[in-house]
């Protein structure tokens, strides 16, 4: 059995790492309802775009439909754009969102398909390093919060590739933030622009849409700027989503460590209980022999 | 006062402005203009410049870059890509 000191010393050390696992969730339910209320204001801006995507997609058709639209007409080169956090310590979050894209990879990969990937977040790179070293194309870091400039650069390269003629196919994994207990990884296609079909067209009350200069024009405009957009919310959404994940695994580590205490406390008390009757019956066998 | 106009600027950020206003001038990529209630339907690109809101006799004005003007019976919709109120 253990001294009591070494006991003793196990029980401060637990201590420690619950006053920073405890400090840990504080900071991360402070910056959760900053990442959420950021997450919530980009989403006016989002929903309206691909509103006013698909009202343009339902009038453009044909050949004169921008390639971002419309895709190449193939679909054999994919590129995987997977969006994680940068740091870990929130449980399974990151994880499940490269799991999920993992599982897309394989399939795409046992279908023949050629595959890219490209990762937004330094977890998602530790976690793919060793095993698609080779797919590996591009990696970009969150670096504190979600920024624009960041999405764009993000927004940039795919669109490089894509007009080099490297890639079809363009999917987005990222973390749905549906509430401080549940994130969804979540597949988004970027190329070709997946047109919300749930949205209905808005009613004009029987006047037409003019444009200026054209569908065309402003189409080909907006459709960048729709990539850079989403890349924008779903870094948001993951951020949110990775500190309410963080919250949880740290109130959870907080909770053992408080029962990892409870219970050495009992055996230390047990080892010095032992100690005292040790002591006690050979200070009295001791008086009995004299 | 006549009918109001439902304006709303968005940014990729967050919502800058939302509400009922009398009249807002945008600098359209074909040359600027001004909506007024029950416009008709129209959309066009932004060029860099200032959106000028006005409302019960006060002018508040945006700097804009990189946006969208979209003219539904709904009301007038701006999405910049960057957007900062002037002072």
């Amino acid at each position: 059995m253990a001294s009591v000191k070494e006991m003793r010393n196990r029980i401060s050390a637990v201590k420690s790492t619950q006053k920073i696992t405890k400090a840990m969730q504080m900071v991360a339910a402070a910056k959760l309802r900053r990442a959420q209320n950021a997450a919530q204001d980009s989403r006016p801006y989002a929903e309206r775009m691909a509103a006013v995507i698909a009202n343009l997609a339902a009038g453009v058709s044909g050949d004169g439909a921008p390639k971002l639209l419309v895709g190449t007409g193939a679909s054999q080169r994919h590129l995987v754009v997977i969006a994680t956090s940068d740091r870990g310590l929130a449980g399974g979050f990151n994880s499940s969102i490269v799991r999920a894209a993992r599982a897309r990879i394989d399939a795409l990969l046992a279908e023949g398909k050629d595959v890219k990937i490209m990762t937004v977040g330094r977890k998602a790179r530790d976690q793919l390093r060793r095993l698609h070293a080779q797919r590996l194309v591009e990696t970009f870091e969150v670096g504190g919060n979600p920024s624009l400039a960041v999405a764009e650069e993000v927004s940039a390269k795919i669109q490089s590739m894509f007009a080099a003629g490297e890639i079809d196919v363009v999917t987005l994994f990222f973390s749905k933030f549906q509430s401080v207990v549940t994130q969804t990884p979540t597949a988004k296609q970027l190329i070709p622009a997946e047109v919300a079909a749930g949205s209905t067209p808005i009613d004009l009350k029987g006047a037409s849409y003019e444009y200026e200069p054209d569908e065309e024009t402003i189409l080909a405009e907006l459709l960048p700027r729709n990539i850079t957009t989403q890349i924008f919310s779903a870094m948001l959404e993951n951020q949110a989503g990775f500190f309410a994940a963080q919250m949880t695994a740290m109130d959870n580590a907080t909770r053992n460590a408080g029962d990892m205490i409870a219970s050495l406390t009992l055996q230390m008390n047990r080892a010095r209980q032992a100690q005292i009757t040790k002591e006690l019956i050979e200070i009295i066998s001791g008086a009995e022999a004299i | 006062m006549a009918e109001k106009l439902h304006f709303s600027l968005v940014s990729p950020e967050r919502e800058l402005f939302s509400g009922p206003v009398d009249q807002v001038d945008a600098p359209g990529s074909e040359g600027d203009f001004g909506v007024l209630a029950n416009h008709a339907p129209f959309m066009t690109a932004l060029k860099e410049g200032a959106v000028r809101v006005h409302n019960n006799g006060t002018v508040k004005v945006y700097q804009v870059r990189g946006g969208f003007a979209d003219v539904t019976p709904e009301g007038l919709t701006i999405l910049a890509e960057h957007a900062v109120e002037a002072a």
